[in-house]
């Protein structure tokens, strides 16, 4: 197993030699397009919505976050109960180690996000709507990732 | 009749939608142990397109090629959705924001995505430039920085029940809600 030679927020635990096969490609693609088309249902993906969130003017977008992560949640609890019954090894989100960095960049996200109204999942989605600006906005993200990579070292972490 | 077209046509309440977002989680971890995290896809992309590159974006990026297989599928779902026309949006906008985007001249129409931003000819603005890269550049510094974004840290993370995830959701909500209400009206006098 190769680690990341850096800092990602989480410690991988997946091991590279264990290649995916083009049946779990597949099904990854597959997630990835119900994930997108429920973005698209759940209109998270809308500038408006967003705006709303953030001057506490719906509830919309605040139901969709917490069901989401009590789903997950409870989900995950059920199909480890399974799992332990059958003996086999239980399903874990990657675990999350902190570091001072989250702070500032969880600030830094969060001042773009209430800007573009998009986060990373989101871009991609509109990017594929075809919205000109997310193209542009797909490719300011790509270089303010890059800009991170550049300055890494010199950033409190 | 009506409730068929809308279930089709129309956006879903979010206690439909929210439930269905979270149970991405298991499905991923079902999958091959994959944690939900879309932004690392930014530093994955940075990765495989760089000639040379920082020491940030040396390793292989093909360990994660699972990770960019689900973006792609995230952007078909938007082909499909805008090449079928399967989606109605009503205009349903807080008439308090409604009152606030007014000031700037906008025209506002019964769509998710506002025309003044996103639209081709929306390029031909100063203030769409600004407001286009300075918002691109901080979501794309601050998602690495803190490690994660809204899928990785506030539903992943959380559903795992990890505290820094909780610590980064809450500056994710605190970035935004001083970016929205106290930056964005100067961007959008420009």
């Amino acid at each position: 197993m190769k680690n990341l030679p850096n800092i990602d927020g989480e410690v991988q635990t997946e091991s590279a030699n264990q290649k995916t096969s083009l049946k779990n490609i597949f099904l990854f693609f597959a997630c990835g397009f119900f994930f997108g088309f429920v973005l698209v249902k759940a209109e998270v993906f809308s500038w408006y919505r967003i705006q709303e969130m953030f001057r506490f003017q719906s509830f919309h977008m605040y139901g969709v976050i917490g069901s989401a992560v009590v789903t997950g949640i409870v989900s995950t609890y059920i199909i480890n109960l399974f799992k332990r019954r059958k003996q086999s090894a239980s399903i874990h989100v990657a675990e999350k180690k902190f570091h001072k960095g989250i702070i500032p960049g969880g600030l830094i996200f969060g001042l773009g996000w209430g800007i573009t109204g998009a986060c990373p999942g989101p871009i991609f989605l509109q990017a594929g709507m075809g919205y000109a600006g997310a193209f542009i906005l797909l490719l300011a993200a790509l270089s303010g990732t890059f800009l991170y990579g550049l300055l890494r070292d010199r950033l409190p972490h | 009749m009506q409730l068929i077209h809308d279930v089709i046509f129309k956006p879903w309440p979010w206690y439909v939608v929210g439930p269905l977002i979270g149970l991405t989680v298991p499905l991923l971890l079902l999958i091959e142990n994959k944690t939900l995290g879309i932004s690392a896809n930014l530093r994955h992309i940075c990765a495989a397109l760089l000639p040379s590159k920082p020491t940030f974006f040396q390793y292989n990026w093909k360990d994660h090629q699972w990770n960019l297989f689900f973006a792609l599928g995230i952007v078909f779902a938007g082909v499909f959705v805008n090449v079928s026309g399967l989606m109605e949006y009503n205009f349903d906008i807080h008439p308090d924001l409604q009152k606030e985007l007014a000031q700037y001249n906008v025209q506002l129409q019964a769509k998710a995505m506002p025309d003044f931003i996103f639209s081709t000819s929306a390029l031909s603005s100063f203030t769409t430039w600004v407001l286009l890269i300075v918002g691109g550049l901080l979501v794309g510094f601050g998602t690495r920085y803190a490690g994660g974004c809204t899928s990785g840290h506030a539903i992943a993370g959380l559903s795992g029940l990890q505290w820094p995830s909780l610590v980064a959701t809450i500056t994710f909500m605190v970035g935004g809600i001083i970016s929205a209400n106290f930056i964005l009206p100067y961007l959008l006098a420009l």
